[in-house]
């Protein structure tokens, strides 16, 4: 089936996940995938980068200089951007939004470096959905009461008349799907343009084309990782709503 | 009424141009919200930080429909759903 959508000439247009090597899994047919490959590649940097941090962290200095310098920039700059969003939850979430920003920055400009971005598969970006719905409701059921869940479920009708609460339970089950396809088809859309900009321009696109991989690489997936972790945050924070102090 | 696999295709790419058609309104919106945002930041340049932020968050929401779009473009194009 080799007609129709592919303009015609050029078959080196690429933007699939293609399936490297096969093996079975409890009678599974089960594949790895250059996501799964690009993923590891991220995974090993992000890995020697913290290693790396770490060592220089417990052989600081009182005057950070060079590299120590960078890593608590990249640090104090994490735990301000949550800090600024959260308030008085911060604390308890800088771990989990600085691992998953630096995380999503990395994968998201990965582009830049050859691979296909990891989060241009929709089952790396579901499952940061996921976790961030899980953390969602497990703060709303620990921090509120159920009364006042019950009540925020049937939110603009009055409590006993729940009406509106299959439409609240929908929008609910609606954010970790639009947060993960938000991230997933901002970096998709960036690789295909990619992908169409090399493989249907051929020798046209010599040098040019760095200014787009700065657009559709560097600056989306800059924005999409900061808006995922700042939505995530107000999520949680919403979700804990007044009674943070409580248990904290 | 069989129909063959160049006519579905066809009518596919249709769709999928029809689709990006949900891109008009993302446009309009994040327009309103950047050119509010200069507004804000014409009336109070001190805060212009906070209102970049506010202004990226909010355009991002906004941008959803448009992506929901494009998605619904990309697998007419790319998966083929109407194939099967």
């Amino acid at each position: 089936m080799e007609h129709g959508i592919w303009l015609s000439a050029s078959s080196d247009i690429d933007v699939m996940v293609h399936g490297i090597l096969k093996y079975s899994f409890f009678g599974h047919e089960v594949w790895i995938t250059t996501t799964q490959v690009s993923l590891l590649i991220v995974v090993l940097i992000l890995a020697g980068f913290s290693i790396a941090a770490g060592r220089a962290i417990r052989k600081g200095t009182e005057v950070p200089g060079g590299f120590q310098n960078v890593v608590e920039l990249i640090v104090e700059k994490l735990d301000g951007m949550v800090d600024s969003t959260m308030g008085k939850n911060a604390k308890k979430y800088y771990n989990y939004i600085g691992t998953v920003f630096i995380f999503l920055l990395v994968s998201n400009i990965s582009g830049l470096l050859g691979l296909r971005p990891p989060t241009a598969d929709y089952g790396v970006t579901f499952p940061l959905g996921v976790m961030t719905f899980l953390l969602i409701h497990y703060n709303e059921l620990r921090y509120q009461k159920p009364k006042d869940i019950w009540k925020d479920k049937c939110s603009p009708l009055p409590p006993w008349l729940p009406i509106w609460l299959p439409i609240n339970i929908i929008s609910d089950v609606a954010v970790p799907i639009s947060l993960s396809l938000r991230l997933f088809a901002n970096i998709l859309s960036g690789t295909i343009m990619m992908a169409l900009v090399y493989g249907l321009l051929g020798w046209i696109a010599t040098i040019w084309p760095a200014a787009l991989h700065v657009y559709f690489d560097l600056f989306s997936g800059a924005i999409q990782t900061y808006v995922f972790c700042m939505l995530t945050m107000t999520y949680i924070s919403n979700a804990i709503g007044d009674g943070g102090d409580v248990k904290a | 009424m069989e129909f063959n696999e160049n006519f579905i295709l066809g009518c596919s790419a249709i769709g999928a141009g029809l689709a990006l058609i949900a891109g008009i309104g993302p446009g309009v919106g994040q327009g309103i919200a950047a050119g509010h945002a200069a507004a804000a930041v014409g009336r109070n340049p001190g805060a212009k930080s906070d209102i970049t932020s506010t202004m990226l968050l909010g355009q991002a929401v906004a941008e959803t429909t448009g992506l929901y779009g494009l998605l619904v473009a990309i697998l007419l194009l790319f998966v083929k759903p109407l194939l099967w």
